[in-house]
This record gives C-alpha cells, sequence and structure tokens, in this order.
C-alpha cells in the first residue's frame, strides 16, 4: 500500500476527507439549486473517470467519449418514451447500447495511438453526432427527446425528489468508482500503464496490447454508458449537444484539469467544471470562451493536473 | 436528348462538383497536414481558422466589395494569429504534444465564441466577383465559372506549395525538418521558427480556404467544427505530413462526399467516413504517410 500513501500525500488526504464529507452530508443542508449541481458533479465524475481509464491510465486521448455517453442516453431516452419499456430494460438497454458501440468502434481505433487516435475518435464522434441530429424519426433530431420518467417512479422507488436522486447517483459513483479503482491497480490496470509508458517493451514482454488496448476502450465505454443512463433520468431530456465536440472536450478538460491518472483528480476536475459553467452561465453567456480560457491557463499553470499539483513525481 | 446523353453530363457536373470541394478541402487540409509534419501535433483550432478567414473577409467585402482584398486580409490577419499562436503558445510546450493539442482545442473553443461574439449569430455568403458569375457552357454541360476558378486556383496552390517544397532552399529545410526534427535542428536549422511559419502558413491556407468556398457555402456558427472532421479524413486518408497525400486524399473524400449526398443523402455521414475507416483497417499511416 506505499503506493496509495504516496497518492494522498500532504494536502490530499484533508481535502479527500472534506469532499467525501461534503458529498456523503452535504445535501440535506443545501438548496435545491446546489443538489442538483452536486448531482451532476457526481454523475459526470463517473463519465470523466471512465474517460481517465483511457486517456490516464492507457494513453489514449479520445475526443470522442461524450458521444458513448450520448448514445447510451438515447437508449434509455428511445427505450422508455417510443416503447414504454420498464425500468431494468431501459437501464439495461442504454448501457448495453453504449458498451456494444463501443466494442464495435474499439475495433477500428484499438490499434491507432497517439494523434491518430485522437483526431479518429474525434471523427466517429461526429458522426454519432450527426447521426443524433440527422436520424429525426428516431432522435427527434435537434429538439431531442423529451419526456423521459422520472427515475423514482419508473423503478417504483418509495421516496422521491433531488435528495433521493443524488443519494442514487452517489451510490452508482461509489460502486463504479471502486470498480474503476480495483480495476486500475489490478495487474490488467498496471498493463495499461505499461502500454502507456512503452508499448514495444510490453509487447515484447508477451502482452497482446491490441487486446488490452481494446478492452481498455470498451470498459471506459461501458462507464461513461453508465453515467450516461443516469444523467438522462436526471435531465428527463437528451439532444444531440451530449454527443457534440464541446461536450467531449469539456469532459477531456475534466480529466486533465483535475490530473489524468489519479482517478480522483478527474472527480475533482468534473466539480470545478461543473461549478464553473453553472456559475458562469449565471451572468454571462459567454461559457466556450471561459472554457477555452480555463483549458488554455490549465495547461500553462498546471499541465499535470490539480490532482497532481506540487508533487515531487516527473 | 437520349437518356444515356442527360446521364453522362449528369456525371460530368457531378464531378466538377466533387472536385470543388477537393480544392476546398485540399487548401484546408494542406495546412493542417504540413503543421503536423513539422510539430508532430494535430491543430484542432485548424477548423478555426477557416472560420476566422471567412468572416474577416466578409467585414472586409461588404466594404470593398472585393473578394481579392477580402482574400489577402483574411490570409493575413489569419496567418498573424497563427504565428502569435504558435509562438506565444504552442512553442514551449514543444516536448509534449498533447499539451499542444490541448492548447488549440482551448483556442478552438475562444475562437468559437468570439467569433461569435464580434461577428453575430447570423448566416450570410461572399458576394460573388462580378467577373466571375454566370456559368461556362461546353457542349451540353454546364457549369459555374466561379466553381471552375476556384478549382484553378486551388490547382496553382498546390503546384506552388510543391515547387516551394521541392525547389528552394526553404522547403529542404522543410523536407529534413519534417524526417528528422533534432538532427535538422543540429545541423543548424531554426526548427522552432521554421515550425511558426508552417504553422502561419498553414493558417493562412485554412482561411483562404475559407474565402474561396465564401460565395457558395458562406459562412455560420458551428461551420469550424463542420469542417474540421473532413479536414481530419482528408488527412488520415492521404497520410499525416504528406502534401501529395493532403491532395490525394481531398480529391477521394471530395467526390466520395459529393456522390455520396446525391446518391444516398441519408448515409452521406458514413460514405464519407468509410474510407476512413477502410484505410485504417489496411494501412494505419495513410497512403503517403509514414509512421
Amino acid at each position: 500500500m506505499a503506493e496509495r500513501s504516496e497518492a494522498l500525500q500532504g494536502w490530499r488526504l484533508p481535502v479527500l476527507v472534506v469532499l467525501g464529507v461534503l458529498l456523503l452530508a452535504g445535501p440535506p443542508l443545501l438548496t435545491s439549486y446546489w443538489v442538483g449541481l452536486l448531482t451532476q458533479a457526481v454523475i459526470l465524475a463517473i463519465l470523466a473517470m471512465s474517460l481517465d481509464l483511457l486517456l490516464g491510465y492507457t494513453g489514449l486521448p479520445s475526443l470522442g467519449h461524450a458521444a458513448i455517453f450520448g448514445v447510451a442516453a438515447y437508449g434509455v431516452a428511445v427505450l422508455s418514451t417510443r416503447y414504454q419499456l420498464g425500468f431494468w430494460t431501459c437501464v439495461a438497454g442504454g448501457i448495453l447500447a453504449g458498451t456494444l458501440l463501443s466494442a464495435l468502434l474499439g475495433l477500428i481505433v484499438s490499434h491507432v495511438r497517439d494523434v491518430y487516435f485522437l483526431m479518429i475518435t474525434l471523427a466517429l464522434g461526429m458522426v454519432l453526432w450527426g447521426l443524433s441530429y440527422r436520424w429525426i424519426p428516431m432522435t427527434g433530431g435537434d429538439n431531442g427527446l423529451s419526456g423521459i420518467p422520472s427515475l423514482e417512479a419508473h423503478a417504483g422507488l418509495p421516496f422521491s425528489g433531488p435528495i433521493a436522486f443524488y443519494y442514487v447517483a452517489l451510490f452508482v459513483f461509489a460502486v463504479s468508482g471502486a470498480l474503476m479503482a480495483v480495476l486500475v491497480r489490478s495487474p490488467f490496470g498496471l498493463t495499461l500503464c505499461g502500454i502507456r509508458e512503452s508499448e514495444p517493451r510490453m509487447r515484447s514482454l508477451g502482452y497482446n496490447t491490441w487486446l488490452h488496448c481494446y478492452l481498455s476502450y470498451v470498459l471506459a465505454g461501458a462507464f461513461a454508458s453508465v453515467s450516461g443512463v443516469v444523467w438522462a433520468y436526471y435531465n428527463s431530456f437528451v439532444s444531440p449537444t451530449y454527443l457534440d465536440l464541446t461536450a467531449s472536450s469539456e469532459l477531456f478538460l475534466m480529466v486533465t484539469l483535475g490530473g489524468p491518472a489519479t482517478l480522483i483528480g478527474p472527480v475533482v476536475g468534473a466539480g470545478v467544471i461543473v461549478l464553473l459553467k453553472n456559475v458562469i452561465s449565471a451572468y454571462t453567456a459567454r461559457w466556450l470562451l471561459i472554457l477555452g480560457i480555463v483549458y488554455i491557463v490549465a495547461i500553462l499553470a498546471a499541465p499535470k493536473g490539480l490532482w497532481n499539483l506540487r508533487r515531487g513525481r516527473s | 436528348m437520349s437518356i444515356d446523353l442527360l446521364s453522362v453530363i449528369y456525371l460530368i457536373t457531378q464531378t466538377l462538383n466533387g472536385l470543388f470541394s477537393a480544392a476546398l478541402l485540399f487548401l484546408i487540409a494542406s495546412g493542417l497536414t504540413l503543421a503536423f509534419g513539422v510539430m508532430r501535433i494535430v491543430n484542432i483550432a485548424h477548423g478555426s481558422f477557416y472560420m476566422l478567414g471567412v468572416y474577416v473577409a466578409w467585414t472586409v467585402v461588404t466594404r470593398t466589395q472585393s473578394l481579392l482584398l477580402g482574400a489577402i486580409a483574411a490570409i493575413l490577419v489569419v496567418g498573424a494569429i497563427g504565428f502569435a499562436m504558435q509562438r506565444f503558445f504552442l512553442r514551449r510546450f514543444a516536448a509534449d504534444p498533447l499539451a499542444q493539442m490541448m492548447m488549440t482545442m482551448g483556442f478552438a473553443l475562444v475562437f468559437r465564441d468570439a467569433a461569435l461574439m464580434v461577428w453575430g449569430g447570423d448566416p450570410f455568403t461572399l458576394a460573388y466577383p462580378r467577373l466571375l458569375r454566370g456559368s461556362v457552357e461546353v457542349a451540353e454541360v454546364v457549369f459555374p465559372r466561379y466553381r471552375l476558378f476556384v478549382i484553378v486556383v486551388a490547382a496553382l496552390v498546390g503546384a506552388g506549395l510543391w515547387m516551394v517544397n521541392e525547389r528552394t532552399l526553404i522547403g529542404a529545410r522543410l523536407r529534413a525538418t519534417v524526417d528528422d526534427p533534432e538532427m535538422a535542428s543540429a545541423t543548424g536549422i531554426n526548427v522552432p521558427l521554421l515550425s511558426g511559419l508552417v504553422f502561419a502558413v498553414g493558417a493562412g491556407l485554412a482561411a483562404f480556404g475559407g474565402v474561396m468556398g465564401g460565395p457558395i457555402l458562406g459562412g455560420y456558427p458551428g461551420m469550424d467544427f463542420d469542417l474540421l472532421p473532413l479536414a481530419f479524413v482528408v488527412v488520415i486518408v492521404g497520410g499525416m505530413g504528406s502534401l501529395k497525400g493532403a491532395l490525394v486524399g481531398a480529391i477521394a473524400v471530395g467526390m466520395i462526399d459529393n456522390f455520396g449526398k446525391v446518391l444516398v443523402p441519408e448515409l452521406s455521414y458514413f460514405t464519407l467516413f468509410a474510407p476512413m475507416v477502410l484505410m485504417l483497417a489496411i494501412k494505419p499511416t495513410g497512403l503517403y504517410g509514414r509512421a
């Protein structure tokens, strides 16, 4: 456990404790507006962590990851509004849609690296965005799909309201986060890090690097789908903006701003971006301009991310 | 007129339309691929240069009624923006391609919103130059004069780029840097300056492509991210860093995109990305790219 104590050295442990207490005990004391923001942050944190598996641990920079999230959300929307299916069918359908899509796209992208991976995932993300935009009979086009039933009603839960939803989202977040934390510490996860550091060496050691990259892509897609399903229920509305390049680049920033290959970093990044976006949008419509500037300043000031600030390692 | 003749005319017209798209794509993708060759990064703000070109030209053309002046202004302004971006932001991360690409992503978002702020959200098209209005008629084929002009201009630009690259000292330095930046720098080539120049020229070419397409495709918010995947497909198919690849890729993508839109409009996105997927499966570095 030497690695863990190093990961939490200095200021990180107190920050983590404060964050944990806030997430667990905060909502009953907050107004519904802030509970909403916290819910968004928690759901998007799952998505950011899933991208971290790819970008941080495997070293594959995906600029189309939001598209998987969006497809899962559309899965829930289509199944629940067009076909009126039950809760668990919708959940399973959404996760399956995103995961199967990743399994398919993974076949295309898993043998390219670096710049090529970035360009191809960006292009594929744009294809999916185009599909959601133009396949109007299924997706409603630019208007999106509304009327997704509320989680509590659909699942038949005995309680309701934003705080109840928040704790459901927090539970999904905790389970997903724990699974991903186990994953990156497993031999499989360490192999992914090895591929990130030196793929030729891993290959010469006998590892099937293509398969590892493929599985990493599919797993990241599966967790992104989980996030998409929860988001669909949170917002009860899906539209093509979920899949577009701006969404993917916001997500990319969550991971790189927070600190890649830490899992906790992207959670912090997701929180910071959700907070910034909502606070700034209250004052000005220039969110994209601010986002771009945050991008540039973040790279200049903290190129390894907030969670890696003042850390000795190179 | 027989059906056969009609379909031949139709085929020729669509081929010319495809060549027109290819001409624009070549102007835009050549800058992207050159910058990659020297700096090993993809510039995500490249679509923004294309967009800024149209908008700058729009400002000039509405005041002077001259597309030529608009094009010159667009190339100069956007080229200067590109140079400054490389000089002050990208150069300090020369050893870290991912940081540079994220930086260009940040700039893409800034440019997108800034254009909306400065020029508003209404779509527009640039005015045709007076000389190039109307159509050319050869035998039974009628084709707009302006589109033909753009094809010719792009061919001239391509020839010019090829001449510079193959026949001049700066071209030799460029090729040396593309081959091996470290060795090139050791022989006394100023690689950072060369990178800045190539980045600026690429930005100017993208802006020029935007202006050339302006009278037909016009300008609108979101055009930057609409174009970017197309340019990416061109350089992936052609091979990154290769001018010849940009040409072949542009023609392939222009033709496929055009015929795809005409024949199977519902699948136009798929017909466009199919060649990219195929190319990746067969040769991930593209037609003329090197690993």
